[in-house]
């Protein structure tokens, strides 16, 4: 057996390993809440057979927030692998290159024009957040963009940070022109917690995904290619700009869709990418399946940890992801070159 | 290992250049000028808000009170310790991020990048949560501590990575912590419920300030920033570069030590009374080193009083913007900030 084909059956192991966990990881969150369900309880209402009240609380609050928060890992997790790949930096995450805070800036405009939270329109959140995570997209381009010397990822980094602040100190500027009740539910949003609990966010978000994700393992092969830098690229007969170019476009459209409906959760676009690389290798197509399942088990096992900690109330998730993503980046960054 | 993490920075090729320009003109125009704009700063500052007062009432605030009078006591009170907190805490940030720009060679130091406020202020988070009801003197003594750990922790990442403390490390490392640390402080507040409490120091306000916190800070801020203009001098070599600082008869790591203590000192006293405002120690000792020179001991003192002028510039701003609202100094400082570094970033020939 090649040594190619052992790699490939290790990687599909692992990615086996990790839909097991998220599996796993599940059960324990659709147990974790103010109401405790058995598993032979779940496994009753799952088939119809529960109580009203376990219908609803399972179906109508604990099973959208829990494919929300998966969709939502997948999402960014892929972002930020193909952000890593384009970029060929290994820490490039949607988060750091400012288009949460760019998505967050339109989402908080948007909002602040509604007269109340609710009324605000669910599927227009994500298009808005879309367009104001490609104006920043953009806008971060086009300012760590130099003449004759096209794009340094560490410029791209040190302009994404900038921007970000940028954009986070306008947000904290706009804040104060909302009235409590908004300002209650901008602040929730921006520490990342998963706000929209019901199926019509995951109505909002899965077309983004079941589009976006398709295409990007699609184009696995071309990453594997732009992989080798530009110059071998181009000469592998790859039309490097152009590419680079529309993987931006699917990346930047995962981030925000999934910022629209959670907020500020940073740090999953890096790690699971990272974590990815490390158990089943470099090559894209399997890769990319991976950063998707990490990326999906880190938000949902965050999540459930944010609801026990502090029932009846929550930890946003953010929050715990940041806790766990943080010194795992300090940690890559102490490790890799300049 | 220092000698590693100084090699890696993008002002080697600009500090030849530059090694002999000093203007001691501009400098003292600068003081002298500078400080006559401070004190009109200060003066409209007070004669500014809700209730506008007229100048010569604060004047006989100031040197005729009379508690009868409700504007004598809005001046004393309220406005008098908002700015003269603006002033030190302004002169402070510009002083530390001088030092650290100098001693480091690194662009991009700055106590916000650096890791110094948001340890500073997630000591405090810690402290309003476990210790309710700590006398402001330690609450200042604690965030000495955090901001101390915040920069240790992001020196200590950096120089751990082969090639050392290269600005744009810095700046990630600093993002990364800043992320770790607020998100730690939040969660830390959501648990507690003291939210409300914390949010006052994290938006970056003077609102809040009170005279019992400029006593027990002041004579830290004083201590420290004569302290720096004792040491200009030897960061002006440092700035040189470690090897020419060692020829020229430095204790390089005396130095280093003491001006880590000043900047510590430094970031740590504003941050208990104003919260987190970035980018002031980051743009103040750029733009004075484009207006004086290189040399240190003109550097310093300059920064202390443009930074000044820039937060309480800033703070003035922040009241006139939406009026009866407060809008937090950090965050106007932050938007006049992020043009200029990103001015920085693109400017750097070299790889930053």
């Amino acid at each position: 057996m090649s040594s190619e084909d052992t790699r490939r059956k290790h990687g599909l192991r692992v990615i086996g390993v990790l839909a097991v966990l998220i599996v796993i990881m599940f059960i324990i969150s659709v147990n974790t809440g103010y109401i405790r369900l058995t598993p032979f309880e779940l496994l009753d209402t799952l088939v119809g057979k529960g109580t009203d009240k376990q219908e609803l609380i399972l179906f109508q609050f604990r099973l959208p927030r829990i494919v929300i928060s998966l969709l939502i890992g997948i999402a960014l997790a892929v972002s930020g692998a193909v952000m890593q790949g384009v970029f060929r930096n290994d820490l490039a995450d949607p988060g750091i290159l400012g288009i949460n805070a760019g998505a967050g800036l339109m989402v908080m405009l948007l909002i602040s024009f509604y007269p109340t939270t609710s009324a605000a329109p669910v599927y227009l959140l994500p298009v808005v957040a879309f367009a104001g995570a490609a104006c920043t997209a953009a806008l971060i381009y086009s300012l760590a963009f130099k003449r004759h010397q096209g794009i340094s990822p560490i410029r791209l980094l040190l302009t994404g940070v900038a921007v970000a602040a940028g954009m986070s100190a306008a947000m904290i500027v706009l804040t104060l022109r909302l009235d409590p009740d908004k300002y209650q539910f901008v602040a929730t949003w921006l520490a990342g917690s998963i706000w929209g609990t019901s199926w019509k966010f995951v109505l909002s978000l899965l077309p983004w995904i079941v589009i976006l994700l398709p295409y990007v393992i699609y184009k696995a092969r071309v990453m594997n290619v732009l992989n080798l830098g530009e110059q071998t690229a181009t000469g592998l007969g790859a039309n490097v700009s152009r590419e680079q170019f529309r993987l931006l476009a699917a990346a930047v459209g995962l981030a925000a869709s999934s910022v629209a409906v959670s907020g500020g959760i940073g740090f999953v676009g890096l790690v699971g990418p990272h974590l990815a690389r490390r158990l089943v290798g470099p090559k894209h197509q399997l890769m990319l399946p991976a950063s998707a399942l990490i990326g999906a088990l880190l938000v949902i096992t965050a999540d459930t940890i944010g609801r026990r900690i502090l029932q009846p109330s929550e930890i946003p998730t953010g929050i715990v992801v940041a806790v766990i993503g943080a010194p795992y980046f300090l940690y890559l960054l102490a490790r890799t070159k300049s | 290992m220092n000698q590693q993490a100084v090699s890696g920075s993008g002002l080697d090729e600009k500090a030849k250049p530059l090694k002999l320009r000093s203007r001691p003109w501009a400098a003292t125009l600068i003081l002298i000028g500078g400080l006559i704009v401070l004190a009109l700063g200060i003066a409209i500052s007070v004669s500014f808000g809700a209730a506008d007062i007229k100048l010569s009432v604060v004047w006989t605030a100031v040197f005729h009170f009379n508690p009868e009078i409700t504007d004598h006591q809005i001046i004393r009170e309220l406005r008098l310790p908002r700015v003269l907190g603006g002033v030190m805490v302004g002169a402070s940030l510009a002083v530390a991020g001088a030092i650290m720009q100098g001693m480091t060679r690194n662009p991009l130091a700055d106590s916000g990048l650096m890791g110094i406020n948001s340890g500073a202020g997630f000591a405090l988070a810690v402290c309003f949560a476990f210790f309710p009801g700590l006398p402001f003197m330690y609450l200042i003594l604690y965030s000495f501590v955090g901001a101390g750990a915040g920069a240790g922790i992001v020196y200590g990442v950096g120089s751990l990575a082969k090639g050392g403390l290269t600005p744009a490390r810095l700046v990630l490392a600093g993002a990364a912590l800043s992320a770790l640390l607020s998100a730690l402080s939040e969660g830390i507040a959501l648990y507690f419920r003291i939210g409300q409490d914390l949010a006052f120091w994290y938006a970056g306000g003077l609102a809040g300030t009170k005279w019992f916190q400029l006593q027990i800070m002041s004579p830290w801020v004083i201590a420290a920033i004569l302290g720096a203009i004792v040491l200009s001098r030897s960061i002006t070599m440092l700035s040189l570069g470690e090897d020419i600082a060692k020829g020229l008869g430095q204790r390089t790591g005396l130095v280093k030590l003491a001006g880590t203590l000043i900047v510590l000192i430094l970031a740590g006293a504003s941050v208990a009374v104003v919260g987190a405002v970035g980018f002031v120690g980051l743009i103040i000792p750029h733009l004075t080193r484009y207006l004086v020179g290189v040399d240190y001991r003109w550097i310093i003192p300059c920064s202390a009083v443009l930074g000044a002028l820039l937060v309480v510039g800033g703070d003035l701003t922040a009241r006139m913007i939406n009026p009866p609202h407060e809008t937090p100094v950090g965050a106007i400082i932050a938007l006049i900030g992020v043009p200029f570094f990103l001015y920085l970033a693109r400017k750097e020939r070299r790889e930053l």
